[in-house]
């Protein structure tokens, strides 16, 4: 594997169909290695800093194993008990870290361009866990890991992206993830979620989820966020499971190989059925598993 | 320093008087004294050559924000006034908004003051429509009119409460000012940055739906129709706000608007790379929007090119997008851009003289936009073939904040004077 493929990993935009190739056969070669009890450490006394500004189970952990795999030292930064309650900015939090020399800095924040924010300022390579509404790029690239595995190639597959797509980084990463591979992409929720000019990104998008269960390779279900009512999207998550969720009568209508997928946390028996997340079709623990095979490839190519 | 100056051979373009062609101007205690086309002799005078340049009345900005009383790190009515005499501007409208917001004549007083200190252009302050800006009460209208203030506005917030703008559209009428405003509807706009569309849905914004600001035109027109006041909309930037201004004038309604340079040169693609230089309210739209700008502006429906200075210091603006403070400094390119588009052929020099000039004297009724003899000699000298590369360093202003920055422009201002004296020349130090 050689080092530094590429200085940071900001944006699946960034990323051309061969880069994301070469990270999914990188991620298969060392799922292979974890399973045959085998590992390589690559990045002996290399120290991967997580810069999480925001929560996260999966991400954060996924990084972590995937980097001690590795051989790294791992650095577990979040804001509690940390000056940005003092009011120190995001520039000036990565800039002290950064000059205690980690190698690879990986900053989940909440606003949108902060990750490329922080790349101009910081010696470090930077990895984007999640920029607010923008991308998430580890997510989508284990995300087509997962589905190749399932799938076989993507060319000409089509996956449709259920839900909140508004607010949603790794519905973003995905399309042009899923796009660049070759596959063809369908977003679908209430309109009040779809956001404007999202199809001049390259997929289409519809409101009605139950014409295009047919035609499917695999639903990516995504989290309803329930709040606010007054400032709701929709008005009720009954309501939206009616219509949207990917419920057990909805999953038995798909093709016999179609797979569903789904980033996590669910809202379980809203944005997809108990029975369905646990059931036959479901990759989701596979997404989890093989996040962190692709998180490694990820850490080689940029540390 | 002599009362008595000749400028002589320049092509001076003076829309209100329709005056385009060489002149000289011969300037005598502090008016014009003679406008000939025949070369003048005068014995004494301290002579201009303007062979090559043009004479236009000094501009006029309706919308500066001078930041000062304070944010005077970001700005200063010195240095605003030192930036607006650089761009040709030789009257200004400094809006209310700073801290205290001028709500009352103490604060009108004292930019008047300062600016009088400064010595420099002319400085026409805005009052707050609503005590404190909050959008409740009326200010004192009447005081801050008596204390110097040619409109009022609540500028950098909307009057959402249609009642509080109805009575402010027929409360003015006493003092016969324009009420200004600032079009969003906040509700609409929520925590959008961006102009909602394929940009910011890719680049993950929050988006600013164009209705933000075409329903708040569309209630202000019905409002200044319904009660006869005189309504002055800031800062255009939708198409469907052009076009319900032009069948509002077309059917007599007293509205009158401007546009900044930002909104007819750039689209939201500027917002590329996260560029906080490109964040504004109201945002950067679509190419559409900066069309039907352009036609606006040409076609007489737009009577003004507003700057909407807005002056940011590194701290507010290197950050996170949405933590980045709205606007840009604008004083010191208006010109330059202004040109791209009589070189580009939407606008031709005559009407771009007239919405820096005529256009916003005649909305504001406001002295000035003009070189009429007897009036006061506020004008531009300025070389059209010029080529230059803007430079943020060197502004005059103390802020910065421009996605300008390196662009290739024509035409620069040579030379600028208010009421006879020059206040800046290019290649001059200025004087602090």
């Amino acid at each position: 594997m050689s080092a530094n493929l590429f200085r940071h990993l900001l944006s699946i935009e960034d990323l051309r169909r061969e880069d994301i190739e070469n990270l999914l056969a990188h991620a298969a070669a060392h799922k292979r290695r974890r399973t045959a009890g085998l590992s390589e450490k690559t990045l002996q006394n290399k120290i991967i800093a997580n810069v999480f500004f925001e929560d996260s189970t999966r991400t954060r952990t996924s990084f972590e194993i995937a980097a001690k795999s590795l051989g790294a030292n791992v650095i577990n930064w979040t804001t509690r008990g940390t000056s940005v309650s003092k009011g120190e900015t995001l520039l000036d939090t990565v800039r002290n870290l950064d000059a205690m020399g980690p190698d690879v800095m990986i900053l989940r924040h909440s606003s949108s361009g902060a990750a490329f924010l922080i790349s101009s300022v910081v010696k470090a390579s930077v990895i984007n866990a999640g920029d607010g509404q923008h991308e998430h790029p580890s997510q989508a690239l284990l995300d087509a890991f997962t589905l190749s595995q399932g799938l076989g190639t993507l060319e000409g597959k089509t996956i449709a992206i259920v839900g909140d797509i508004f607010h949603s980084r790794v519905a973003r990463s995905n399309i042009l993830c899923l796009l660049r591979l070759g596959a063809q992409v369908i977003v679908c929720g209430p309109p009040t979620l779809l956001p404007a000019g999202i199809e001049a990104i390259g997929c289409s998008s519809t409101r009605d989820l139950d014409s295009v269960l047919e035609k499917v390779d695999a639903i990516m279900a995504l989290r309803v966020q329930l709040e606010r009512q007054s400032e709701a999207h929709y008005p009720s998550a009954r309501e939206y499971t009616r219509l949207w969720g990917v419920t057990v009568a909805r999953a038995a209508k798909l093709k016999p190989s179609a797979i569903i997928l789904h980033p996590g946390p669910i809202n379980r028996g809203v944005e997809l059925a108990s029975e369905v997340a646990d059931g036959p079709r479901s990759r989701i623990m596979n997404q989890v598993e093989d996040g962190i095979a692709m998180r490694m490839a990820i850490l080689e190519a940029c540390a | 320093m002599t009362d008595t100056i000749l400028i002589r051979r320049g092509k001076l373009l003076d829309p209100r008087n329709g005056v385009k062609g060489v002149r000289d101007v011969l300037v005598r205690g502090g008016v014009v004294a003679e406008v000939s086309e025949r070369a003048l002799s005068v014995t004494g005078a301290e002579s201009i050559d303007a062979t090559g340049k043009w004479i236009f009345p000094g501009f006029v900005d309706l919308h500066v924000h001078l930041r000062e009383p304070g944010e005077e790190s970001k700005e200063t009515v010195q240095t605003g006034c030192q930036a607006a005499v650089a761009g040709g501007f030789t009257s200004i409208v400094a809006m209310p908004n700073t801290r205290p917001v001028n709500d009352t004549a103490f604060i009108t007083k004292f930019v008047v003051l300062r600016a009088e200190e400064a010595n420099l252009c002319r400085v026409f302050p805005a009052g707050a429509i609503s005590k404190g800006l909050l959008g409740t009460e009326l200010a004192e209208m009447g005081e801050l009119v008596r204390a110097g203030c040619v409109c009022v506005t609540d500028d950098g917030q909307p009057v959402m409460n249609a009642s509080l703008m109805r009575r402010a559209l027929l409360y003015a009428k006493t003092f016969d000012i324009p009420v200004m405003v600032h079009e969003e509807d906040l509700a609409l706009a929520g925590q959008g940055t961006a102009n909602e569309g394929a940009m910011g849905t890719r680049l993950g914004l929050a988006p600013v739906p164009k209705s933000s600001e075409v329903a708040m035109v569309a209630r202000d027109i019905v409002l200044a129709e319904e009660t006869g006041g005189r309504l002055h909309i800031a800062h255009v930037s939708c198409a469907a706000s052009v076009q319900l201004i032009r069948e509002a004038k077309r059917r007599g309604i007293a509205v009158s608007c401007e546009a900044t340079p930002h909104h007819f040169t750039l689209t939201d693609a500027a917002l590329d790379r996260y560029n906080t230089n490109a964040k504004m309210k109201p945002p950067l739209r679509d190419s559409s929007d900066v069309e039907a700008i352009r036609q606006g502006l040409a076609d007489g429906t737009i009577d003004a090119i507003a700057t909407d200075h807005a002056p940011h210091g590194v701290l507010d603006k290197h950050v996170e997008f949405d933590k980045a403070a709205n606007g840009i400094v604008g004083l010191e390119t208006a010109l330059p851009l202004a040109l791209e588009g009589v070189k580009a052929g939407w606008l031709t020099v005559d009407r771009m003289v007239e919405l820096f000039t005529s256009g916003p004297a005649k909305a504001f009724r406001l002295a000035g936009g003009h070189l009429s003899v007897g009036a006061p000699a506020d004008l531009t000298v300025v070389d059209l073939d010029d080529q230059w590369k803007v430079n943020a360093q060197r502004f005059r202003s103390k802020s910065r904040n421009t996605p300008f920055d390196g662009r290739t422009v024509h035409g620069r201002v040579a030379r600028t004077m208010v009421g006879g004296r020059t206040v800046f020349q290019l290649n001059v130090p200025t004087e602090t």
